[in-house]
């Protein structure tokens, strides 16, 4: 079963970025593209913990703020060294300007 | 038969550079070389997490003995090149035994310059470069114990930040006016020394060291002026030196490092250098001959000079990036700031700042920022953009925070 929880409103990330959301603990990270669509992974990189949210988005990559590991926050995918674990993605869906996360 | 590579150092450029080599699908043998008798690992978190850290940290592997195995790739720990004998194409290894190569990648890195005054080589006395190094210190800064750190550079003032956090006593004394004289402009450098100076750092300036001496009654710190300082442990940082000597004895050019060009070549055309050890021209900066010491280059380094290896001809693209961590406060550089002429600054808000560093004709050559935690990565990523396509942002728009810095990437 979903769990669907209201991460921010739609406007709150700007477009092609990225902003923290904490939940239960735990950090994630939202992102809305570049074509406005939205997408969550989870908030720490794999690499050394540090918050994704900090970091730069560009197209569909998101790159860590302190050794510059990428992933595709689509899917979620390591796109090389010093990054080599995927980021776990969240389904996400936008409903009266907000946007929530199924945790 | 197929082609041998050999790579000397396992450090963080010898260990990327192996496995890139097996990521652009090299089929021949690959082998790993380093004096350090652990798996290649990361050397920034010695003097931060690792020694501020309450427990005993292990090494922050690069690359374990299974991806190793994975990757086909011969690791030899423990091992030191003693020499290069070139027109046979072999090394001279350690324990007189010798290895043949084909292509030879050297990433030897630096080693900690010793202060030149009487005592400095003393056992007692500690350098700070790799984990075992960083273990003996890390047991001698328990609570209460007073450390005199020597040198204000960034090695000095982690060093100085996470002895704090272990509840020791610090003096840090460097010979000039200021810290962090080199590549790091003033203002930065003073925001710095406050942070230090809130966390009870003790800073001496513009004394320089005449001696240090270990006695019966302890170990002291002898400055030029003749005041001494009396110390549990005495740390020196005063930069680091690169690993030349094999490279230098087999006669290739050394100027600041092993020279090698824009596609990380030496002198000799089998022979690569890449990492800490070498200097290499940045076309960015009109051909400019640096040698950087920054984790980021020795990883685009090692991916580079792999691909090249294998015969692509590739030069050098990368703009020149650094961080540090000191306390709560994060410092990230792109760029050469003393290209810059002009200085434009921009507050981001919550104490974080970036200046922007102009050419005389306007383009970008360096961007640096301080800021709580990675309050200035972004921006400083952007600006590491605008640097390698060489753009000539519009300086108001740089200084005026509610500009995105994306938008002029576009522009
Ligand atoms: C304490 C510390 C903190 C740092 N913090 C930061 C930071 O915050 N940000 C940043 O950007 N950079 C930082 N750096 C710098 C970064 O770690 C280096 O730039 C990086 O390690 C360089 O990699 P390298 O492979 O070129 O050299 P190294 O990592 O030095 O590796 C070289 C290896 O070669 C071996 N070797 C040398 N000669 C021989 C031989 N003849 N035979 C066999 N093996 C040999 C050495 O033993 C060594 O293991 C820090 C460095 C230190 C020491």
């Amino acid at each position: 079963m979903a769990n669907w929880i209201e991460a921010c409103a739609a406007d709150n990330i700007e477009e092609e970025d990225v902003i923290r959301f904490d939940h239960g603990g735990r950090v994630f990270a939202i992102y809305r593209s570049p074509e406005d669509e939205y997408f969550a992974t989870e908030g720490l990189c794999t690499h050394e913990h540090i918050c994704l949210a900090d970091g730069l988005v560009m197209d569909e990559i998101i790159e860590c703020p302190k050794h510059n590991g990428r992933f595709n926050y689509k899917t979620g995918e390591a796109k090389g060294a010093p990054a080599c674990i995927n980021l776990k993605t969240y389904p996400v869906k936008v409903e009266d300007g907000a946007v929530f996360v199924a945790v | 038969m197929s082609e041998r590579f050999v790579i000397v150092g396992a450090g963080e450029c010898g260990a990327r550079a192996a496995l890139a080599l097996r990521e652009q699908g090299f089929a021949g043998a690959v082998t790993l070389i380093g004096a350090e008798t652990y798996l290649p690992y990361e050397r920034p978190p010695l003097s931060k997490q690792a020694m501020a850290g309450l427990e005993t940290p292990l090494p922050k592997t690069i690359a374990s003995t299974e991806r190793l195995t994975e990757a086909d790739i011969s690791f030899c720990g423990g091992t030191w090149v003693t020499a290069i004998d070139r027109p046979n194409k072999r090394l001279v290894l350690s324990g007189e035994e010798t290895l043949g190569y084909d292509r030879l990648l050297l990433a030897t890195g630096c080693v900690p310059r010793r202060l030149p005054v009487p005592g400095a080589d003393a056992a007692s006395i500690a350098y700070l470069r790799t984990y075992d190094d960083a273990l003996a210190i890390r047991s001698r800064i328990e609570g209460g114990a007073h450390v005199a750190i020597i040198g204000g550079g960034f090695i000095g003032l982690e060093l100085a930040s996470s002895a704090r956090r272990r509840g020791a006593e610090v003096t840090l004394i460097e010979a000039l006016p200021r810290l962090l004289t080199r590549g790091v402009p003033e203002s930065l450098a003073r925001r710095v020394e406050d942070e230090h100076r809130t966390h009870g750092v003790r800073m001496m300036f513009g004394d320089g060291i005449a001696e240090l001496r270990c006695d019966a009654a302890g170990t002291q710190v002898v400055l030029t002026s003749g005041n001494e300082i009396a110390a549990d442990l005495i740390v020196v940082g005063i930069g680091a030196v690169p690993v030349t000597g094999p490279a230098e004895a087999a006669g290739l050019v050394v100027e600041n490092g092993i020279a090698v060009d824009e596609m990380l070549r030496t002198s000799d055309p089998d022979i690569f250098a890449a990492g800490d050890c070498c200097s290499y021209p940045l076309p960015i900066y009109g051909g400019r001959r640096v040698r950087l010491e920054s984790w980021r280059n020795a990883q685009d380094q090692g991916n580079l000079v792999a691909r090249n290896m294998m015969g692509t001809n590739e030069a050098i693209a990368s703009v020149p990036w650094f961080w540090s961590d000191q306390y709560e406060l994060t410092l990230q550089i792109t760029g050469l700031v003393d290209e810059g002429h002009e200085t434009v600054t921009r507050a981001l808000g919550d104490g974080a700042t970036i200046h922007f560093h102009l050419a005389t004709d306007g383009r970008l050559v360096a961007a640096s920022g301080i800021g709580p935690g990675n309050a200035v990565a972004k921006d400083i990523r952007l600006a590491e953009m605008l640097i390698g396509r060489g753009a000539r942002p519009d300086p108001t728009a740089l200084g005026d925070a509610g500009v995105r810095l994306k938008g002029l990437l576009a522009a």
